[in-house]
């Protein structure tokens, strides 16, 4: 295999990968901000079980729990889980990563003085109101360094599709370099995983940066 | 006296088992600047956190402009006033916080623009014309475009007065809006709220400035242990005290 053929084999394992991450991240980001409520909520029931939701993604391995998506339907219910690796993955990093966003989304939404609430329920702010226009952006700002270290990590943890033997990077780089018996693809996979953190984290400077106008 | 904007009366509040007022009574008037004053712990700022409705009382009742807020039923039962009434309520007073609770992600004209213009729905033109001129009144009007990180705690104080105010309150209450600031900041605060005073405007102030309360209010209330301990004209309460923890109070202001 030439190295432009094994470059170009590589290359789609490389879309893969920015794709289950891209998907992973508008999936999470936002299912992140529903957990914290519930896990607010004053339905106590709804509460504990979103703690214990909580708990379940951080105190297993990720790569365990993808096994449980995808496999779960079959030994569970019986069911086909052909043509269904894809949406298994996406599910399993969505949920894993929701529920570190939702702690990092906590912390930081307690950290806000409640003399913001007070001051906008002084003036009238509605509470919805007073959550998007005043507390929402103070947090964001607040939480973005720890945001930018998760993002940082998931375009790591894509690799542990190949538990999976999802086609993304990592994955075929372990083939590749098996049939080639060739070190190259580990260093064409590495120098990927590079590039694209600093990319984000460039791009997370940058917005970082953009909410430096006031303290 | 002018229209009673502000009565409560028999407040009791109750912190755990602790009682922080007790059977207080305090009415408001149209145009008049009354001054709560008392040690640490007195009920002082409890008291005006009842008034605005950030605490919720445990007896008696709170009417604005002829309007209930909150009453007390025979069985002891607290009732508030419905959603619409109590929005309509909240309209009539403002609040000016110790530690200012600016928002800092607005610039200081945003800070005094977006209430009036998100939550009353009014005319973005009209309220930046209005926001404008209360801010050159604060002595702010070159710094429309600051953010209040860029302000000193003097110049925040005053941009969260232009904010309340451009609210149009019936009453503003502060909560000893200078305890924050040091005393060349102070100076330049009490100075606006003594033009607020010459202007008529309705206000109730928690303070330790003694020498301000006494020149700028017509009426001071001194609170001790959750209850009004005494309370008249300034020139009496300052002057002449009948109180024993009244004297006692002052006197160690003096020292």
């Amino acid at each position: 295999m030439t190295f432009p053929t094994m470059l170009q084999t590589m290359g789609s394992g490389m879309l893969k990968t920015i794709l289950l991450f891209v998907l992973t991240l508008a999936g999470s980001i936002p299912l992140g901000m529903v957990v914290v409520f519930l896990k607010k909520s004053k339905f106590k029931p709804i509460a504990w079980i979103t703690e214990i939701y909580i708990a379940i993604m951080r105190g297993t391995p990720l790569m365990l729990q993808l096994l449980v998506w995808y496999f779960g339907p079959y030994y569970i219910f019986g069911l086909s889980i052909r043509g269904y690796k894809f949406p298994a993955l996406l599910i399993g990093f969505i949920m894993n990563y929701a529920a570190y966003f939702a702690e990092i989304y906590r912390s930081g939404i307690d950290s806000m003085p409640v003399g913001q609430y007070e001051a906008a329920e002084i003036l009238g702010y509605s509470k919805v109101r007073t959550f998007f226009k005043i507390i929402l952006p103070q947090v964001i700002k607040r939480i973005l360094p720890a945001i930018t270290n998760e993002v940082i990590t998931l375009v790591k943890d894509t690799s542990l599709a190949s538990a999976l033997a999802y086609a993304e990077v990592f994955s075929l780089a372990k083939q590749i370099s098996a049939s080639q018996t060739s070190f190259l693809p580990f260093v064409v996979a590495g120098v990927f995983y590079f590039v694209a953190n600093y990319v984000v984290a460039g791009i997370m400077k940058r917005i970082e940066k953009s909410m430096q106008y006031y303290k | 006296m002018g229209d009673e904007i502000l009565r409560m009366s028999n407040i009791h509040k109750v912190f755990d088992a602790l009682t922080v007022l007790q059977d207080i009574n305090l009415s408001v008037h149209h145009g008049e600047v009354v001054s709560i004053i008392g040690p640490s712990g007195s009920g002082k700022s409890t008291l005006l956190r009842c008034a605005t409705f950030l605490e919720k009382i445990d007896g008696g009742e709170i009417v604005y402009m002829g309007k209930t807020a909150a009453y007390t039923e025979n069985s002891g039962k607290i009732v508030y006033a419905g959603k619409a009434q109590m929005k309509e309520i909240k309209h009539y007073f403002g609040l000016v916080f110790q530690q200012f609770n600016l928002f800092p992600h607005y610039s200081v004209l945003k800070n005094v623009m977006d209430a009036p213009v998100t939550v009353l729905g009014r005319d973005k033109k009209e309220v930046e014309a209005e926001a404008r001129v209360l801010l050159g009144k604060m002595g702010l009007a070159d710094k429309a475009d600051s953010y209040p990180c860029n302000l000193s705690g003097g110049q925040q104080q005053r941009v969260a007065i232009a904010r309340a105010l451009a609210m149009k309150p019936e009453v503003l209450f502060f909560d000893e809006p200078t305890s924050a600031l040091d005393p060349e900041l102070t100076i330049e605060v009490l100075k606006i709220i003594r033009q607020l005073a010459e202007e008529k405007m309705t206000m109730v102030i928690v303070t330790h400035e003694m020498s301000f309360a006494r020149a700028v209010s017509n009426r001071v209330i001194f609170m001790d242990g959750g209850v009004i301990v005494e309370e008249g004209d300034p020139e009496d309460v300052f002057g002449n005290p009948q109180q024993e923890r009244t004297k006692q109070f002052l006197k160690s202001y003096k020292e």
